[in-house]
């Protein structure tokens, strides 16, 4: 066969572009299970490392660490529905192409050897480039922080991108979602110091403003959203 | 390149011969892909500031050449002119798409510290020069040395770089911790500049100086 007429090129295009095809099909294929799990590996360790469980088979533990829920926006808890395969940032999205849409969000709790509970939250929102999310640890008393850890797919280098450095995580360690009168006020990213005498904000990244305000709705959507759930679940405590 | 076109009829075929083992060694020094050839700086400059993730791109671009320059050599007889540039595009990308999606299987950490880099393997003109300058022209086996050749001399710079930065912007090696701690608390400050892509720069830069210094051959003459 000559390659040098017209026909020769198409069908030798043609050729090239099946075989790869076919080649990037099938490793596709092949290796989506592992990815898959090194995804799903990957969230469970972020979720445990909230409570400091970083050593590195604890994640194989996971379900016997904490045990998730699927709470509805009513507060209450959804059946058959595993928390962990449920995809947040997918949810959102579905709410706002569909505002009928009843967006689930997933509740993991972390019980320790005390019996004392903790709340684990997971996070989803937008920031300059791209998604960022995030996770949070909310102490039983569902007014304290933990600990919060955020991360995100392409924010600016040294800007945006530091939400997911110690530095501005560790600021969030003790900071209250709610004010003297218990009411909701989040925790805020805000510009400025922030010490210990100001337990609604966190410093803002200098250069970050959009990322570090995305973190903020963020925080203030989310978080009041399980709000429901764990005040209910407190009622339901103090009932007893 | 007029001289590696012509193929000298073969006497006695060696795998490694005189010929063969000069295809792997230039790359290396004389005709280096980066600072010789100034190629390829781009993912000199970004991936750099750590050896691990380093080292995985070296050995990711290496397959790359090495297995792109093999097809594109297999294929060069049929290969019709009017869209040879596309042809090997479209085998360098499979080559990367299959490098990329393994290191997402099997090595997640590193491929998510390389991140958008592993993807512009295809734009490196490390392997579209190679495929023109060599793979087109050559037998399959000469052009899978030359390949790896090149790609060694690309990792070998990019590694020396690597081993720069990171000992200098974050006082480690390969991860692992080298200047003591006793040295933060006397003052010593780790290097800012290396851990920003300017860093490489400058890295790069004296590493071409120090080459051109020693090897004065490779000089343009006035």
């Amino acid at each position: 066969m000559s390659t040098k007429g017209n026909s020769g090129t198409i069908i030798f295009a043609l050729v090239v572009t099946t075989i790869s095809a076919a080649l990037l099909a099938a490793a596709a294929t092949i290796l989506k299970p592992a990815q898959d799990e090194n995804v799903l590996k990957e969230k469970q360790q972020n979720i445990l490392s909230l409570v400091g469980l970083t050593g590195p088979n604890d994640y194989k533990k996971f379900d016997e660490l904490v045990q998730g829920v699927v709470i509805d926006d009513q507060g209450k808890a959804i059946e058959g529905v595993a928390a962990i395969s449920l995809d947040l940032a997918l949810e959102k999205k579905l709410q706002s192409k569909n505002s009928s849409y009843k967006v689930r969000y997933p509740l993991y709790i972390y019980k320790d050897p005390q019996g004392k509970v903790t709340y684990l939250l997971q996070m989803a929102g937008v920031g300059l480039w791209g998604p960022i999310w995030g996770y949070l640890a909310l102490d039983q008393d569902g007014n304290t922080v933990k600990s919060a850890i955020f991360d995100h797919k392409g924010e600016t280098p040294g800007l945006g991108a530091e939400i997911n450095t110690d530095g501005f995580e560790m600021q969030f360690n003790n900071k209250k979602i709610l004010n003297e009168q218990g009411q909701f006020v989040s925790v805020k990213v805000e510009k400025g110091k922030h010490d210990a005498s100001m337990p609604h904000a966190v410093d803002a990244i200098s250069g970050g403003t959009i990322t570090s305000n995305g973190v903020s709705k963020m925080l203030q959507e989310d978080i009041a959203f399980y709000l429901r759930y764990i005040q209910n679940q407190t009622k339901t405590n103090q009932a007893l | 390149m007029s001289e590696v076109l012509v193929q000298p009829p073969a006497e006695k075929k060696s795998l490694l011969g005189k010929k063969e083992r000069k295809l792997l060694t230039d790359p290396l020094s004389d005709n280096n892909p980066v600072t010789i050839q100034v190629l390829g700086i781009c993912s000199s400059l970004a991936v750099t500031t750590q050896m691990k993730p380093t080292m995985v791109m070296a050995i990711s671009v290496t397959a790359v050449v090495a297995l792109s320059n093999f097809v594109i050599s297999l294929m060069r007889n049929a290969i019709p002119p009017r869209i040879r540039i596309i042809v090997q595009l479209t085998v360098v990308s499979v080559l990367v798409i299959l490098v990329d999606q393994a290191l997402k299987a099997y090595m997640y950490d590193v491929s998510k510290q390389l991140s958008v880099f592993v993807g512009l393997i295809i734009t490196n003109c490390i392997v579209m020069g190679r495929l023109e300058a060599y793979a087109m022209g050559n037998k399959p086996y000469p052009s899978l040395l030359d390949g790896l050749g090149n790609g060694f001399g690309y990792g070998v710079v990019i590694l020396t770089v690597a081993f720069i930065r990171e000992l200098l912007g974050s006082g480690k090696v390969f991860g692992f911790k080298v200047i003591p701690d006793a040295l933060y608390e006397a003052g010593y400050v780790n290097n800012g500049l290396m851990m920003i892509p300017a860093g490489a720069l400058f890295v790069v830069a004296c590493y071409i100086w120090i080459q051109r210094s020693f090897a004065k051959h490779l000089e343009e003459k006035e």
